[in-house]
């Protein structure tokens, strides 16, 4: 009887001890923080993509309450959460233009040359290792889906010529996928800006055709027909900066002999043309 | 020496089937001169080489065609007289576009080399032998292609105090090394001797695997009274040509995970590259053929073949004979070669085999599930836990996969021969290494 009593003793004694600490550090260590931070978490959208550039939504939260970042930066909120939380903040919304990731590669099956059988493991990055799954393109989609399996918002699916077609209203531009590709070949780009090279291949002529119907063959043509100083070549590549020339029109991309360059509105890879080229260079 | 043969080994691997009977007994011969040659720019690891010819331009034998494009880059030299016909990108064996230089043979030429005057590689400088070494193209002709310039510029404050000399060839098939050993002894015992004296070795082993017995005899009957040189002979086990394994077998220690043989004081090098290196001191020949095995049930007439760097594999093997039967055709050995995307690549410095294997070798069998059997445990010369790195490659847990020190997998591929469920092992290890490379240069 008395080993229990002692027992119960102690443990109260200790727990009165304990609570009594805990008491005094919340009294006199207490760390004050801005009771708004959870409220404009819980507007968030919680998925801690990291695409605003911060860790995540709680330390977005506070990137808001300290000014450093617009709502508009969470690109993932809606445009009504974006007001909400800019209400609630009494802040501007700021105005940060949707962004959408772009795929530089239009050479899917039947358009980029295949030169061999890719048998082994069904991933880009392993395919890529030994030499890219039998694609006849170095720089090209491999077509085996990395993408697709990083994306959190499903806003990636594999069309039938395995491209990956990005879905504009449910990308966030979390850059997941820039990040899974081991080619590179997306980034994440205002989806104002229509003017899209579809192609990474830095191969000239005959060189580049040879190796895809699709690719670029650096002609330059889209350089000479794109406002004075939008589109340069560089790297046998035309390269659109927006902020260096005129407006972007779609003119650039009608006389591309091959459709490495398109304008696009929304979604990418929307239809498939299929051209017959007559023999005087004519779409017939 | 004890009459008794040491079975010096390390621990784990495994034992392939040798597949070697077919070529280890035929003399080495030289392929003909095609018309075309080419040379990818990258065929080395570090820099690609700077090309310092143009299209147009007559070229000779031993020619220098590309100078190095830094320190770990080597020079490139024209393997035939004739005419370069373009710079530009062509298919290597992976099936990639690369920058190389195209060749056109001279068919009016002898295509005989000039040969200088022997330079005595005992009167130069350390720096001075590694820079020779650097212009003479050379590089590990074992398969990794590490310019081996690089091997012998000891880093301030590391010494070189053994010299091991890799005559394993320890994966199936391949036998050109083993030729090497039997017909051109005198070549790899010089090579060894100028080496281990440049490097301050105080002695050099050679380690060669006992199936390999001619191999044995011919190089000790070389060895000169009084020399520094031993000949190790070595149980076959594969991988035992690995660097940290080699060592282990000829002298029962450990290389630490994540060093260099370098920090315990050994260099490695392999017997075909010592062979080279002779040629170039004496006859001033760079490294412009090479040795390599032509075998596997794809080729009519198998064969040990010395090749000009350069040329095309489609040629090589039209020069051996190819049946209809082949479906895949992989550069280097069975076991760490790469499957072929198009037979327009060309050979290069790092090609030690061409193995073309029929329909029935290449099917893949059929995935299941691991089976927690630890085979692939018992066979990892590293001591890792291949079945875990591969789960987690899959799965795509990079953080923890350098945690279990992934990055310290040679990928042999012995976990993937020995696995009862024929789990990729090595290929999906190889992907995550990757991944983790090129995330680290992103940050970096």
């Amino acid at each position: 009887m008395g080993t229990i009593l002692t027992a119960i003793l102690i443990m109260t004694g200790l727990g009165a001890f304990f609570g009594a600490g805990l008491a005094i550090a919340n009294k006199f260590l207490k760390v004050e923080e801005d009771p708004r931070l959870d409220i404009i978490e819980g507007m968030l959208p919680g998925s801690n993509c990291g695409a605003c550039g911060e860790a995540g939504c709680r330390a977005f939260a506070e990137s808001l309450l300290g000014g450093r970042n617009k709502p508009s930066g969470c690109t993932v909120n809606s445009p009504e959460g974006v007001e909400r939380v800019a209400n609630f903040l009494g802040v501007d919304a700021g105005a940060a233009e949707k962004r959408v990731a772009r795929l530089h590669c239009a050479g899917g099956l039947g358009q980029a040359r295949q030169i061999a059988e890719y048998e082994g493991w069904g991933n880009c990055g392993a395919a890529h290792l030994v030499g890219g799954g039998g694609k006849g393109c170095s720089w090209g989609c491999l077509g085996l889906a990395d993408c697709e399996a990083a994306c959190d918002f499903d806003a990636i699916t594999m069309n039938g010529q395995r491209l990956p077609v990005v879905d504009p209203d449910r990308c966030t531009a979390c850059g997941d996928c820039v990040e899974a590709c081991p080619r590179g070949l997306f980034e994440l780009m205002p989806i104002g800006h229509n003017l899209v090279v579809q192609c990474k291949a830095p191969l000239e002529g005959d060189e580049a055709r040879a190796v895809c119907s699709v690719a670029c063959d650096a002609c330059g043509r889209c350089a000479q027909d794109a406002a004075p100083g939008l589109i340069t070549m560089a790297n046998n590549l035309p390269v659109v900066d927006y902020s260096a020339g005129g407006p972007a029109r779609p003119e650039a991309t009608f006389r591309c002999p091959t459709g490495a360059i398109r304008w696009i509105e929304g979604q990418q890879f929307k239809t498939v043309r299929l051209v017959q080229l007559t023999t005087d260079g004519r779409e017939g | 020496m004890s009459s008794l043969p040491n079975r010096k080994s390390f621990r784990h691997g495994v034992h392939p089937l040798e597949h070697k009977e077919e070529t280890e007994h035929l003399p080495l011969e030289r392929m003909p001169f095609v018309g075309r040659y080419v040379l990818p720019l990258g065929q080395h690891i570090g820099a690609p080489c700077r090309a310092v010819v143009r299209a147009g331009e007559k070229v000779t034998r031993g020619q220098l065609i590309a100078e190095p494009g830094g320190f770990v880059s080597t020079s490139l030299h024209s393997p035939v007289t004739g005419r370069v016909v373009d710079v530009g990108p062509h298919r290597q064996g992976n099936g990639q576009l690369v920058p190389a230089i195209q060749i056109e043979a001279d068919p009016y030429s002898s295509q005989q080399f000039r040969e200088r005057d022997p330079v005595d590689p005992f009167a130069m400088g350390v720096d001075e032998f590694a820079a020779s070494v650097q212009r003479a193209g050379l590089v590990g002709l074992g398969g990794a292609a590490f310019p081996s310039h690089v091997k012998y510029k000891l880093p301030e404050g590391k010494a070189c105090e053994r010299l091991v000399i890799n005559g394993c060839e320890c994966e199936p098939y391949l036998t050109c090394d083993h030729r090497v050993m039997v017909e051109r002894p005198a070549e790899v015992v010089r090579g060894v001797s100028i080496l281990a004296e440049k490097l301050g070795a105080r002695g050099a082993w050679i380690g060669v695997e006992m199936n390999k017995p001619d191999g044995i005899d011919s190089l000790r009957a070389h060895l000169p009274a009084g020399s520094k040189i031993t000949v190790a002979p070595l149980a076959v086990k594969y991988p035992q040509g690995a660097e940290k394994m080699l060592i282990k077998a000829v002298f029962n220690e450990e290389v630490p995970a994540g060093h260099l043989p370098l920090d315990i004081g050994v260099v490695v090098n392999n017997v075909a590259t010592m062979a080279c290196l002779t040629d170039w001191f004496d006859r001033g020949q760079p490294l412009i053929e090479r040795a390599l095995t032509v075998a596997g049930p794809g080729v009519d007439r198998p064969a040990n073949l010395i090749v000009p760097i350069g040329t095309p594999i489609r040629d090589v093997l039209r020069h051996c004979g190819i049946n209809r039967d082949t479906r895949q055709v992989v550069m280097g050995g069975p076991m760490m070669g790469m499957p072929l995307a198009t037979l327009d690549a060309p050979v290069v410095k790092g090609t030690s085999g061409l193995l073309a294997f029929t329909d029935n070798m290449v099917n893949h069998p059929t995935e299941y599930a691991c089976v927690r059997c630890g085979s692939c445990l018992e066979a990892c010369g590293n001591f890792l836990n291949p079945s875990r790195l591969a789960r987690l490659a899959r799965a795509g847990r990079y953080e923890e996969l350098e945690g279990a020190f992934v990055m310290d997998c040679m990928e042999c591929g012995a976990c993937t021969y020995t696995c009862p469920s024929s789990v990729p092992i090595v290929h999906l290890i190889r992907a995550a290494k990757l991944t983790i490379r090129q995330r680290k240069a992103k940050q970096g």
